[in-house]
């Protein structure tokens, strides 16, 4: 038994202080993220969500010019660029893709000018990949009380609209004779969005925290249709495969072939997939065996 | 400006507008924005895996992206497209992210497949582009029909005897086409802005298909010359003004098309029929 447990946890990983905050900040950002993606995905916002990841890499370029923290370079951007998106305001989902598209690639043609800046100017030739693929055992922990900070306005802004936004979700013109405000709570729940990428892109980077967004919310869409257990579905996941990331990455520095350790991303990537695909076998044998009763759930 | 290696420049950013306007109408015409987007990005993954195993870039970002076209159109079946796409992209970035941490030197690298370098193209490169782009072209011209009618009419296409799967997957190659012809030499960022800023400025002005697809083409190609020439003065990356041109079309489209319509409403017309307009 001990020797499995030393062959699963490597030597020092319960005592190594990159670790800790890899695990505390990663597990609060997989957690929001979680909760605020099953929105995302009920809404079929995946692409913003993905775009305003992206986008926020332009703040936190723009940061490493200016010598900002990069966590307020990459909120600030991507709230901003949430704003623009609503703005936009383009109704159909194929219109509102497009607008998106484009306001993404604005975002990134400014990245590309301040990373050249960066790369030209001062000798941070790392910036692009740290930006892009993050790196969460390089974490400060002085960043840990602005990380709990913007995760608690993502969540609360989620938690007060809990009601009008499911109903939203589920039917915008059941939500309008209910009296929601539609349009605001939709540019609420954008920024809530873009609030929860910025941080999963300052921990696992700009462009996997996609994979936070998206991957644990649609995995739980295929458990349960009720939106509570829903929301503890997709935030259980998500931590799950963030800390089982963190953990095989600190084990894989004694793998081959280079014996400098895998990245995070990759782990926490394959994890999620492996759960969707789990859970996607899963709906499907739920689905046959339940064939003989009537559905009665419609809310995904 | 145009002497010596540029020239090379020149002629492939033409290829790659050309391309670039027409696939990119069908984009647009589809709604396919998240996946004119993914492919690129993922495929930088294969460019990472061809330099680790020593094979050339070009057959890392074929295949990559021709897997993960097929992998959108198998998850796409079962699941919201927008949330296939995204597991797609996000898995070819995880192995992307794998490779890279395997090889040791290839930040410099990452830029320019992201950002492009289009100030650095060497003459062999122009071949495989050329041969690429007329090959995407054709599939495009050939398809023409059934395409159309499937991205304007969906129920309508099923009922000619159009499959929309199988369109959507043959649509979806094509991009993955154009999308390995351009990554290695413009940039991931490029031809995806290349691709949804021409085509959405030209179809808000006007209703005809090919109209529309001959104005994106046009729209592409003064982007592409235009930025070229702005970066090779101030040496700023070619992206940010090819990004920064599309949204200035798009905004000009998007005026354009609400000048139109107030225009219509006033002179008490019914009002334009917006989603059936292109079919016309």
């Amino acid at each position: 038994m001990g020797h499995l447990l030393r062959a699963i946890f490597e030597p020092g990983f319960f005592t190594s202080a990159p670790v800790h905050v890899a695990l505390l900040a990663g597990g609060v950002v997989a957690l929001v993220s979680g909760i605020v993606g099953t929105f995302t995905v009920m809404r079929g916002q995946s692409y913003a969500g993905h775009a305003l990841g992206d986008i926020s890499a332009t703040g936190g370029s723009a940061s490493f010019l200016i010598g900002i923290s990069p966590l307020w370079g990459f909120a600030g951007v991507s709230v901003v660029a949430a704003g623009i998106m609503d703005m936009i305001g383009v109704r159909r989902p194929r219109g509102r893709d497009l607008a998106t598209g484009i306001v993404r690639g604005a975002g990134l043609g400014l990245a590309a000018l301040f990373l050249y800046w960066d790369t030209t100017r001062t000798s941070t030739t790392g910036a692009p990949v740290t930006i892009l693929f993050g790196s969460i055992f390089t974490i400060g922990s002085s960043m840990i009380p602005a990380i709990a900070v913007f995760s608690l306005v993502a969540v609360g802004i989620v938690a007060v609209l809990y009601r009008p936004l499911l109903l939203s979700s589920v039917s915008t013109d059941l939500a309008v004779v209910r009296g929601v405000r539609v349009r605001t709570a939709g540019a609420l729940c954008l920024a809530a969005i873009a609030l929860a990428v910025s941080l999963s892109a300052i921990t696992i980077g700009a462009i996997l925290s996609t994979a936070l967004l998206v991957g644990p919310a649609a995995t739980a869409l295929r458990l349960t249709s009720r939106p509570g257990l829903m929301l503890t579905w997709s935030a259980v996941i998500g931590v799950a495969a963030t800390w089982l990331g963190v953990l095989l990455a600190y084990d894989s520095y004694y793998w081959p072939p280079t014996g400098r350790g895998w990245p995070v991303s990759f782990f926490v990537v394959a994890l999620i997939l492996i759960f969707y695909l789990l859970a996607q076998v899963a709906g499907r044998n739920a689905r046959e065996s339940q064939n003989e009763e009537p559905a009665c759930s419609q809310a995904s | 400006m145009f002497s010596g290696f540029m020239t090379n420049t020149w002629i492939v950013a033409t290829i790659v507008a050309v391309v670039a306007g027409v696939v990119g109408f069908f984009v647009v015409l589809r709604g396919s924005a998240f996946v004119a987007d993914a492919l690129p990005t993922g495929a930088f993954a294969g460019a990472a895996g061809a330099s680790l195993i020593g094979v050339n870039t070009l057959v890392g970002l074929g295949v990559f992206s021709l897997l993960g076209a097929l992998g959108i159109g198998w998850l796409g079946r079962r699941a919201r497209h927008d949330v296939a796409v995204a597991l797609a992209l996000v898995v070819m970035l995880g192995l992307g992210a794998l490779f890279l941490s395997f090889s040791v030197e290839y930040a410099p690298e990452i830029y320019s497949l992201l950002f492009g370098e289009v100030l650095g193209i060497s003459v062999n490169e122009i071949a495989p582009v050329a041969v690429l782009g007329v090959v995407c072209i054709v599939a495009i011209v050939v398809m023409y029909r059934p395409l159309m009618l499937s991205s304007v009419m969906p129920e309508l296409g099923e009922a000619r005897g159009v499959r929309a799967y199988r369109i959507e997957i043959c649509f979806l190659v094509v991009l993955a086409l154009a999308t390995s012809m351009a990554l290695p030499v413009v940039g991931a960022l490029l031809i995806f802005s290349l691709m949804i800023g021409p085509p959405a400025a030209a179809r808000a002005v006007t209703d005809r298909p090919l109209v529309a697809m001959g104005l994106s083409v046009v729209i592409a190609l003064a982007t592409v010359w235009i930025a070229i020439a702005v970066s090779y003065h101030t040496n700023w990356p070619v992206g940010f003004f090819v990004g920064a041109i599309a949204a200035v079309c798009y905004a000009a489209g998007r005026a354009a098309a609400a000048l139109r319509r107030t225009r219509v409403i006033r002179s008490a017309a019914p009002p334009a029929l917006a989603p059936v307009q292109a079919s016309q």
